[in-house]
């Protein structure tokens, strides 16, 4: 399983990417390999508003469509158009090419409640048991 | 006669197997506020008593009048083939196609549906049908508003007033902003839908042919509801597509309407048939299910429900519609018949129902008095002025064997004097020559 070790991770299995007060957001290689072939996102406006936690987007794989988790709050600052054509970035480059949005964080301080890799990779671990 | 085939015995055994001593025991969650007091219906009569009744209410019926009433529901005329074939057991008894393993000729007659339909509106997706008209036509305005973020729809009063009430009805509860265009048994009035044209318009919804029968060019308007980012929908009657420009030559976004003049009897008011087909770029917000065709891992030609995240079962509260169970064995009457006719024969029918309605107009507008609205071209169904009131006119037309046509007065305002009347291929000229002289007679 990739678990980059430079991101910051959620229980749900999204990723965030945070430089400065930006952020990219999206799911890890485990969720998009737990999903299977992804169809569909549908992602948040430009300018809204997530909260950390809160619903933000979907996606919809064959015979599913799961809700994705704001890691962090703040404004949303575009969002990747490339899924709209091409789901399948999501399961081809889970980190790069497939991330799903980006957004500047409104608070520093709920870094706090996310994973580094470590704590992630034991959380997938304990999963697996 | 008793319905309930349990004797005391049985009913005592039952009642033991479970642990209750009585009926009473059984219904003992039930508050006895809760529970009703009397089911207040009659003792039971014998399957011969009811027999009778019933058929004596039937006679009540007036079953042989020459059929001029359309407003939205048309008297045409269904080849014997298109019973025979959708009356085959595996059509009949079929039910939800979700496991394709055992359901690839239901799934395929569905597919021929949607490209059907597809065909005749001229746009890319086509679902396995709804209810009615009147839901399609909901579900479209619904679709506007989720793609669009916006709540105001421009409404056309020429749409049939049966689905206005439905669109008003079924939004009571949520914020949608209406306007209506007053409309004059003409075509749709452009300037007064321009006015209303802003960034906060979700849809223009228009009907062609409009309740008046008047056909129109809608391509004008589509475009400026285009300029502002807002979708246009419009309603249609099937059969006039097999001679009328089509929704997707207009540039609608979604075509929506009611199916039942292909191939479904009238039915006393249903079952009927809502169609809808929109551009590729909706299908994740059309409701309803859509019928894919695949390959299996063989890579023979297969059939599947596609795309059925967007539905209920999976989505749950965030499904595109509750709409859930759809017309199939109706859609499947309209795929038989429009395939019976061909390409070819669809264009005859529209052309006889034409060509029959110009007779009539032109017959009906030598009674003296009688005024044949001529504003603008229609399909098959048109307005006349009557020197009376039409309602009282539909009444004594019936003792002369006819039901001559929909009293305007009871949908419109000030309109009593006016009358729609609707010919299809079914009326002869000499019924239409009939219908004429009573129509003088009675005035």
């Amino acid at each position: 399983m990739n678990i980059p070790k430079d991101l910051f991770y959620t229980k749900d299995h999204e990723w965030a990417r945070i430089d400065g007060d930006t952020a990219y957001i999206g799911i890890t290689d485990y969720a998009q390999h737990s999903l299977g072939d992804i169809t569909f996102v549908e992602l948040p406006k430009k300018s809204e508003e997530l909260k950390q936690s809160r619903y933000c987007a979907t996606v919809e794989s064959v015979k599913a469509a799961s809700e994705v988790y704001a890691p962090l709050s703040g404004k949303v600052l575009s969002n990747n158009e490339q899924l709209a054509a091409h789901p399948e970035l999501i399961n081809q480059s889970a980190y790069e090419k497939g991330y799903f949005f980006s957004m500047q964080i409104s608070n520093e301080a709920e870094k706090e409640k996310l994973m580094d890799a470590v704590s992630y990779e034991r959380y997938l671990e304990g999963l697996a048991k | 006669m008793s319905y309930t085939p349990h004797t005391q015995e049985d009913i005592k055994q039952m009642l033991s197997a479970i642990g209750a001593k009585s009926i009473d025991d059984l219904f003992q969650d039930i508050p006895a506020a809760l529970a009703p007091k009397s089911f207040n219906i009659p003792a039971p009569k014998s399957e011969f008593v009811v027999t009778q009744i019933l058929h004596k209410l039937s006679l009540k019926n007036a079953t042989n009048l020459v059929n001029f009433v359309g407003g939205g529901f048309y008297d045409h005329f269904i080849p014997a083939s298109v019973e025979a074939i959708v009356s085959r057991p595996e059509f009949y008894t079929a039910y939800t196609p979700y496991q394709p393993e055992c359901s690839q000729g239901w799934l395929q007659a569905i597919y021929e549906y949607q490209s059907i339909i597809c065909q005749l509106t001229a746009l890319d997706v086509s679902n396995a049908s709804l209810y009615d008209g009147g839901t399609a036509l909901f579900e479209a305005m619904m679709i506007a508003i989720r793609q669009t973020g916006r709540k105001k729809i421009i409404l056309d009063s020429g749409v049939n007033l049966i689905y206005r009430t439905m669109l008003y009805t079924y939004t009571k509860n949520l914020s949608v902003e209406f306007i209506e265009i007053p409309v004059a048994h003409g075509q749709s009035s452009r300037e007064e839908l321009v006015k209303y044209l802003d960034d906060k318009t979700a849809a223009v919804i228009l009907q062609n042919p409009n309740f008046f029968g008047a056909i129109d060019d809608h391509t004008d308007i589509v475009e400026k509801v285009h300029k502002f980012g807002a979708l246009a929908i419009a309603s249609v009657y099937p059969v006039s597509l097999g001679m009328l420009k089509s929704p997707g030559e207009m540039g609608f976004d979604i075509a929506t309407g009611e199916g039942q003049s292909l191939g479904i009897p009238l039915f006393f008011g249903g079952p009927y048939l809502g169609f809808m087909a929109v551009k590729s770029q909706l299908v994740r917000q059309m409701p309803g299910r859509i019928v894919g065709a695949t390959v299996d891992s063989d890579g023979k030609r297969g059939f599947v429900l596609t795309l059925q995240t967007r539905e209920q079962h999976i989505r749950r509260q965030k499904a595109t519609s509750n709409i859930c169970s759809n017309e199939a064995l109706c859609a499947l009457r309209a795929a038989v018949f429009v395939s019976l006719l061909g390409r070819e024969g669809l264009k005859e029918l529209a052309e006889h129902n034409y060509s029959k309605a110009e007779f009539a107009k032109e017959q009906l507008s030598r009674i003296s008095g009688v005024q044949v609205k001529r504003s603008s071209p229609t399909f098959n169904e048109f307005t006349v002025l009557l020197p009376k009131g039409a309602d009282e006119v539909v009444h004594r037309m019936i003792d002369k064997g006819f039901a001559c046509g929909f009293p305007l007065g009871r949908f419109y305002k000030g309109m009593d004097n006016y009358l729609l009347i609707a010919v299809t291929e079914k009326r002869t000229k000499e019924e239409i020559r009939r219908l004429v002289d009573s129509l003088e007679a009675v005035l």
